[in-house]
């Protein structure tokens, strides 16, 4: 029975590391996709728009599914077309990883783009006016109150994210809900197991709460707050 | 892609049962849900600090675990305990904790009234401080501020969020498939998947299903914001 406990928290490892590798994913897909939106090209904005409004509306069950099952005979496809004979399978790690960064690229894109958007247009102006260049300006002013803007929602995006690791176990990847729907099965008392995983995500979200607070706090000061 | 296979009789009304079941769930968890919601927020906004407290811990676990683990909790762990097992057979209301329907759509019901309730919460506190003077200086009493003032307007701003929330809630509605036999529109692409070994076309068909229908919720919200919170738009003129 207590071994059952010490598998989940070893499936807690795992969900930690996807979650934390979806981040690192969607950080950067939504970077390219404010870059995308706001830098005034047609092409690419229609792009970044069509990438957040599709991905916003489809359940990320939904996308998993499409990405780990489609994937696997895509793939095996294009193995076939090229001569090989062997067939893959898609790590469900990787395609947890992938797919959920993907989605949550989609809502960075949006947080980041209005970040960016909050930034008074004067001050980039200004570091144009010093001979700054693009990479310049972005790196010297823009990133820094960016990342203050961005963090109230982004803290939002990351709950959600964490939240939505849960599903990977759909798709076979052995972190704690996989864990403990199988200890369920076994032991016949799926009460205790899952009230020990909920309370585990409980855990990880609570943690990154007050972390971001603390950060958020670190990157606010100095900014002036209006009071009534 | 076999595209044609999606269009046989037979799996478009698997579909059209996975459309009913989705939209079902969707509707009547929302309804449960704002009920709740309604509660819950009035009870975060009142008097009583120890029922703040219960309902503040409330609404923090149930945004701070993954809605899957909750209908696990419900379909799979409360069958477990003795107390409802010597009821579940003949004792109303009971017996419906054997129906995997009703266990989904406690599980998202709960889970609504929770980031519904916070967001309504929210909207009642930053009601402007004026406007309840001016009604409590016409000799309402609180239950009075609340009906005809208060809540009015808090319902009306918290339009916007909770048009994220029903959006959110639909396809949370996916998640009914990790039950048995619950025949949703993802269970329907997963049955078709497994009989016909086709996953792009049935996801994709599925992801086609949902997105035409939040694209449908967002418009209705659009008609509704336009409609109920005409007098906080910019002048026209």
């Amino acid at each position: 029975m207590n071994g059952y406990y010490i598998t989940i928290l070893h499936g807690a490892v795992l969900t930690v590391g996807v979650s934390l590798l979806a981040l690192l994913v969607s950080i950067i897909l939504g970077l390219l996709g404010a870059a995308a939106k706001l830098s005034g090209n047609k092409l690419l904005v229609a792009l970044a728009t069509a990438y957040t409004t599709i991905i916003r509306g489809i359940p990320d069950l939904v996308l998993m599914l499409l990405v780990f099952y489609g994937g696997t005979i895509g793939l095996n496809h294009l193995l076939a077309l090229t001569g090989s004979t062997g067939n893959v399978d898609i790590n469900p790690f990787f395609a947890g990883v992938l797919t959920i960064g993907f989605i949550y690229g989609a809502y960075m894109t949006e947080s980041f783009r209005g970040a960016i958007l909050s930034i008074p247009k004067g001050q980039m102006e200004a570091a144009w006016a010093f001979g700054m260049g693009r990479v310049q300006t972005f790196v010297r002013i823009t990133a820094p109150q960016m990342v203050r803007y961005a963090l109230p929602s982004f803290t939002n995006n990351w709950l959600v994210l964490i939240k939505a690791t849960a599903l990977v176990s759909l798709i076979g990847l052995k972190e704690m809900t996989y864990v403990a729907k199988q200890a369920s099965a076994a032991t016949r008392s799926p009460f205790a197991f899952f009230l020990f995983t909920a309370a585990l995500f409980l855990v990880y979200t609570t943690v990154s709460l007050v972390a971001l607070r603390r950060l958020n706090a670190r990157f606010s000061l100095g900014a002036k707050r209006a009071t009534l | 892609m076999k595209w044609s296979v999606i269009f046989e009789p037979q799996n478009l009304a698997l579909y059209g049962n996975g459309i009913l079941t989705t939209l079902g769930l969707l509707f009547s968890s929302l309804g449960i849900g704002a009920v709740l919601a309604l509660i819950f927020a009035l009870l975060l906004t009142g008097p009583w600090a120890p029922l703040r407290w219960l309902v503040g811990a409330y609404t923090y676990v149930m945004r701070g675990t993954p809605l899957l683990i909750q209908v696990y909790l419900i379909y799979y762990g409360l069958g477990q305990l003795e107390w409802i097992q010597a009821r579940w057979d003949d004792i109303w209301p009971w017996t419906y904790f054997k129906e995997p329907f009703f266990c989904a759509l406690l599980a998202f019901s709960l889970n609504t009234a929770g980031y519904t309730a916070e967001m309504l919460a929210g909207a009642i506190r930053e009601t402007n401080a004026g406007e309840i003077e001016a009604a409590q200086a016409f000799g309402m009493s609180r239950f009075q501020v609340m009906r005809r003032v208060v809540l009015p307007s808090a319902m009306r701003r918290t339009l916007p969020a909770y048009s994220n929330e029903v959006v959110m809630m639909l396809q949370s509605t996916s998640l009914a498939s990790a039950v048995p036999s619950m025949l949703d529109v993802t269970a329907a692409a997963s049955r078709i998947y497994s009989d016909y070994y086709l996953p792009f076309e049935a996801y994709i068909a599925a992801a086609a299903i949902y997105l035409v229908a939040s694209f449908c919720l967002i418009a209705v919200f659009r008609l509704a914001e336009r409609h109920f919170l005409a007098y906080l738009a910019p002048r026209q003129h």
